[in-house]
Parts: C-alpha cells; structure tokens; sequence
C-alpha cells in the first residue's frame, strides 16, 4: 500500500522545489586565508603534506603524461588538472582502508593511497607488471592493496556496485565504508538513480561524490540537467546532501569527513556535489576549443586548488618555496625515468589473452588459444609481442 | 560526385535526410554544436537549428527510449550512441522496446521510423570497451534490422535507406574507416537496398563473406590467395538481420566453400547462424567445413589486439585451408 505523510489540500497545489536552496560549503579562499568564521579543520601538518605532496604529483603526472601522449608514447591519457583538491581532499578524509570506486579521472586518489609511480605507469604501457595485464586503455587503473576498485570505461556502473559493495561492509560491521566518484554528466545514468534510492531504502554506508566539472566531453552542465546542479536529487531519495567549493581542499576534506561519520555511524548514505572545473580536455582525444572559451578557463584557472592549498601551507609555515622546488624537481625526474623503465618492460605474455575470462580457460577456449599459438610461430614477424612467447610454447 | 571519406558521407547522408524531410531528427551525447566526438554530426545543429539536432543528457537508456516515443508519435529520429559498447544501457528499450512495438499493438503503433547509429569495431587501440561488435546481440531479436556499410559510398546509401525504412534500424559503423579513405560519393539522395548482400567480385573456387571493417581485410587475404591462384568470390553481407540468404546461398552452390569471418566473438556469432543455415541449404554441394574467422572467445584486449582480431593473414589461413581440404 502506497502511503505518505503529507497533509491534504483541496486546492490543486504544485511545488518546483525551489524553496530547498543547497548553499556551498568553503572554508578557505583563494589567497590562502580562512573565511571570516570559518573553522579551521582539524587537519595535522603530516596529514596536510602528504594531501599537498599527493595533489602537486598528480598534477605533475597529468602534465607530463599528456606530454608523453603528445609526443606518441602512449595511446590515450585523460587529467585530473582542476579537480585534484575535490579527489584528494575527500579520499583524504576516509580510512585508508575504506573502498573506493571511480570513474575514470580520479588518480589524485591513488596517488594519496600510495600507488607508486612505477604502477601507474605500468598500466599506462600496458607492460608485463600492469595489474591489469594490459587489457584495458591507459587510466583504468586498480589495486586491491589499496581498496581502489580497477575502472570501467562504462559510466555510472560504478555507483550502484557501490552501494552493494557497502551494503556488504555494513553486513561485516568491519566500520568501513564505500566512496564512489563520478561526474555530473554520468550522474544522468538510470544507475545513478538506482543506486542512490537503494542506498537510501536499504540504509547502506556509501559516499556518493559527484564531481560537477561543468562539462561532460562537450556538453555543459545547462543541457545535462534543469535542476541547480546534482544535490537537489538527494531530497527525492531522502538522503543527507552537501554542496561544496570543489576547489577548498579544507571543505572537500571536511565534508566528507563528517558525511563518513553518517555513514559508518549511522548507516546514512551521502551526496556531496562538489563544484569544481574540469581544466583540460576530456581526455587526449578531445579539443575543448570546438565548445568553450579560453576566457572561461582562464577564470578557473584563477580558482586552482594546488595554489590554494599551497598559500595555505605556506601561512601556517608548514611550506616554503624551497620545499615546492624540491617536490617538484623529483617529482618530474621521478615521472620522466620511471617512464622511460616502464615503456621498455615487454608486453604482457600471450596467455594473458585467455586468462581472466573465467577462473579456468575452457576447453573450447583452450583450443582457440592452441590454434592461435600455431599461427603465430607460421607467421613471427606480423606478431612481435607475442612471436617469442608462441615459440617457447610450442 | 564527391570524394569523401565515411564520416563525412554520413554526415552529408544526415544532411541529406534533414533537409528533405523536417521529421527528422539527429540527437545523442555531443552531437550539437559539437558535433559528435567524431563529428559525424557537425554543423547540422547550426544548420537545422537545437530543436532538430540536440544534445541529450548521458543516458543510452533514455536516448533510445526516447527515440522511440518519437519514432511512434511520426517524427523520423536519427539517435546517436557514441559507441557500440555503450549501447547496453539500451537493450531493454531496442530488444523489447524498439523490436515489438508494431507486433504487440497489433499494428496500431510502430517506430518504424527510428534509427540508431553507433561506431562499433576494434583496430583503434580502444581496449575493452572502444572496440566491440554486438550486432549478434541484436540479430537474435526480431523486428530488428541491422545494417553495417564498409565505405563511403555504401555509408551514405546505406544510412539514408535505414532512415527512410519502415523499420527500425540499427546503423553500426565501422570506426576504424572513418578517416581510413575516400571514394566518389553522389551528391544527391540515393539509397541502396536493404537485405541485400552485395557480390564484390565472382569467383570460382571459395566463397569470402563478411561486412563493415571486415571487407578491408577480405582484400587483403584474397589477394593473397589469388596470387596462389585460387579464385575467391566476395560478398559484403551489407545487411546482418535480415539476412541475404539466397545471394550467399546461390555463391556457394558455385563454389562449395564458404569463409565467414568477423571481429565479434566466435561462439554465439553470426558467423554461426550464416553456417548452418547454408549447411541446410547447400549441404550436398560442400566440398569442406564452413570455416569461421572471428575474434577469440575473450572480451577484446588492448596490447595483444592484433593477436585477437581476425585479420587478413588468419582469413587467408582459412581460405587455403578450406581449398585444400
């Protein structure tokens, strides 16, 4: 039986919502200075470090990858430039043994967790020590030492396997919980919808975080939906919503530090919309020129939550221009001879293309794989990555 | 006359359609000013207007549930998936939606008018989910049709009959082609026929059969192989559901061998359905086994791609097989 509380009219009555305003939660502005009234949060030197050290790597990382897939030595690249404090600042908030589930531009994420430069860049070549045995395009990466579930191109599918993934941690009563990042474009997916109504029916600790970056490819955020942006979506399922400057590391990080206390505590699932702006292009294949202007990215480029943090850091003494000149020198040594080891590691071995499938290669499979090996040793010179891996299994 | 390459025939074949008939429709992810991420779509917002070719919300399920509410209120949509692989949200409303609307009403309703285009295929380093072929998915649904064009030419006749079919159609366009080539393609409205494989090249000793991407690889191998001297005949299927069964049936009864080769997966391909199928009906005539060159029964990888697809030095492998069987 249908039932709802609400009184009775006798008047055709329609309401559009707009009463319910979400303010934007910010705690730091852009020279670096707290908010008058602002809390500071209760973040120590070595925790804000070593979100600082996480966000200037990525960065780094992002540019000279894009550098890398300019020059054609590597296929595909997509940066987190932009949203790096609105990916960090909340992973930072959670235990590390929390579980992460993302969509695709959140390495900011790994980088704090500690994914090595040598494991990024194993998957970005695709070599033989990628996790992923170089089945999937650059930026799909995963690692279960981590808790960071590996990527799917796919969107959104990730947000309701996080709900269940979350209900599964509630059912273990381990005190962890379930974030799962996505953008405001992928937020239109049916699954989106169905994972944030399950989540909030079934009580399950999971962190919806959409990064609202304006733009989905080319479409601005006015044609992805008529609402005021994705929180208001929260009311329909009853469940708590927050609005923060994307761009705040010390917001993003205290948001998700209380919406972490509901969820693990009380078994309340959170949307947090985070406003920020997605810098680059979309990815490598993408040219932004074709649907936005250079006037409004300089805009955001003013807004750059890296230089933020660090005015920040650099009040409270805990920086200085030394320590910025150091992180990045070896930082871009670190990410230039660690791509130069990965891209000369060989490709993955041949059987990789039949493992995985199933826990066991069936027996049909096995045969297509014989026939495969057979053809390979006729015909070496057309398959270079795999000739010398046919002839030592013949 | 106009040489072009694929994506601009199809864009000239959108063209075409919305300037001859204000019912249709082009929309999808990026398909407005944008024009597409591959531009299929450019400049026919700026030339028609945001009310006949639009940019949706990123939502396949919706795109073609969408689609179809059109298609049966008499508009002719033309909806873009932005690839194959993304098409799934979907299947609900293509397979149960799309497929039965005109059979359940009894023929009170239809949306006949609805295409769907999507780019499918491998071969551009797209890994997993850049590079699938699901049109065996969808020729195991009825009320479908499915049509897969292998040049230029063929993509702008090909995509205007699909639009103007009574029927709905899906359009699977080979991405790998997009920019691959040019050819001569008319200037004017012209649509080739649907369910109507097309003969290549005659030959006598093999029968060589496949479509889309596939054709290109096709050349290759059977210039191998007839350099070897043996006489391939060619067919393009042109349209996978439904099927040209008397064109490839007629070539086989000639040559009593058959090659069928495609990227998708080998078990459950259509491969296997075009095998049996011309087993029944040209068993007497088989002078060896219908061989199948397709992709492994593995998703589709992304560093070993070459190993996986089937490519032209695989499909002159089974073509020599099937001549010396």
């Amino acid at each position: 039986m249908t039932t709802t509380k609400s009184k009775v009219v006798y008047n055709p009555v329609f309401t559009d919502g707009a009463e319910f305003r979400i303010p934007t939660f910010k705690l730091l502005k852009q020279d670096g200075s707290l908010y008058k009234g602002a809390k500071a949060p209760d973040l120590d030197k070595e925790k804000a470090l070593r979100i600082y050290r996480a966000m200037v790597t990525t960065r780094i990382l992002d540019e000279r990858m894009l550098a890398a897939q300019r020059q054609g030595r590597l296929s595909f690249y997509m940066q987190c430039t932009g949203e790096e404090a609105a990916v960090i600042g909340s992973t930072a908030a959670l235990d590390d043994a929390d579980m992460i589930m993302a969509q695709y531009r959140e390495q900011g994420a790994l980088t704090y967790r500690g994914f090595t430069i040598d494991e990024f860049m194993n998957q970005l070549f695709g070599n033989e020590l990628d996790y992923g045995k170089g089945r999937q395009m650059p930026v799909h990466y995963g690692s279960s030492k981590l808790n960071y579930m590996t990527i799917s191109s796919p969107l959104a599918t990730q947000i309701p396997q996080a709900t269940g993934y979350a209900y599964g941690q509630k059912l273990k009563g381990d005190g962890h919980c379930t974030i799962t990042y996505f953008g405001e474009g992928a937020a239109s997916e049916g699954d989106f919808h169905a994972a944030l109504n399950m989540a909030a029916v079934h009580r399950v600790p999971v962190i919806f975080l959409c990064r609202n970056n304006g733009y989905a490819i080319s479409t601005p955020a006015a044609e992805q939906f008529a609402a005021d942006g994705v929180a208001p979506r929260a009311y329909g399922y009853k469940m708590d919503v927050i609005r923060v400057d994307g761009n705040d590391i010390l917001a993003v990080h205290e948001a998700t530090r209380a919406a972490r206390k509901l969820a693990v505590e009380h078994n309340r699932p959170v949307l947090i919309e985070t406003m920020t702006y997605r810098l680059a292009a979309h990815s490598s294949s993408d040219d932004p020129s074709g649907y936005r202007s250079k006037d409004e990215e300089a805009v955001w480029r003013e807004k750059d939550p890296i230089l933020r943090m660090r005015l920040w850091l650099e009040s409270k003494k805990w920086w200085s221009e030394d320590d910025e000149k150091q992180l990045q020198e070896n930082m871009r040594r670190e990410v230039l001879e660690t791509m130069k080891r990965a891209q000369k590691r060989p490709p993955p071995a041949l059987d990789t293309l039949v493992s995985d499938v199933y826990d066991e290669v069936p027996p049909a499979l096995a045969e297509q794989f014989d026939r495969l090996k057979a053809h390979i040793r006729r015909h070496p010179d057309a398959y270079p990555k795999s000739a010398e891996h046919a002839k030592r299994e013949a | 006359m106009t040489q072009m390459n694929m994506l601009q025939a199809i864009n000239n074949a959108l063209d075409t359609a919305m300037g001859s008939d204000e019912r249709v429709l082009c929309f999808g992810e990026d398909v407005g000013v944008f024009g597409g991420v591959f531009r299929a779509t450019s400049n026919l917002q700026q030339k028609y207007g945001k009310a006949r070719c639009f940019n949706t919300p990123l939502v396949e399920q919706g795109i073609i549930g969408f689609a179809n509410g059109l298609a049966a209120q008499g508009s002719v949509p033309v909806a873009e998936i932005q690839f194959a692989d993304y098409i799934f949200p979907a299947f609900d409303q293509i397979v149960n939606e799309s497929a039965k609307f005109r059979y359940r009403s009894g023929n009170l309703f239809n949306v006949g008018g609805l295409t769907i285009r999507a780019p499918y295929g491998g071969g551009i380093a797209g890994g997993l989910y850049h590079s699938q072929s699901p049109e065996a998915y969808f020729a195991h649904t009825p009320g479908l049709k499915i049509v897969v064009p292998r040049n230029p030419h063929q993509a702008k006749g090909l995509l205007l009959a699909s639009i103007h079919d009574k029927n709905p159609t899906l359009f699977f366009e080979p991405k790998r082609l997009y920019r691959a080539s040019v050819g001569d393609v008319p200037d004017e409205d012209y649509r080739l026929p649907l369910g109507e494989a097309e003969v290549l090249k005659e030959g006598t000793d093999v029968t060589v059969l496949g479509w889309g991407a596939q054709m290109e690889v096709i050349e290759h191998a059977v210039e191998m192989a007839e350099k070897e001297g043996i006489s391939c005949e060619v067919i393009d299927l042109r349209t996978i559901l439904p099927w040209d069964v008397e064109t490839v049936a007629n070539s086989v009864l000639k040559t009593g061998r058959l090659v069928v080769t495609h990227e998708a997966p080998l078990t459950g391909g259509f491969a296997g359905e075009i095998a049996a199928t011309i087993q029944e009906r040209c068993f007497l005539y088989l002078e060896s086994p219908i061989a199948r060159v397709t992709g492994m029964d593995t998703p589709f990888p992304l560093v070993l791609e070459k190993e996986h697809l089937p490519n032209s030095l695989k499909v002159h492998e089974a073509i020599r097989s099937s001549v010396e069987f």
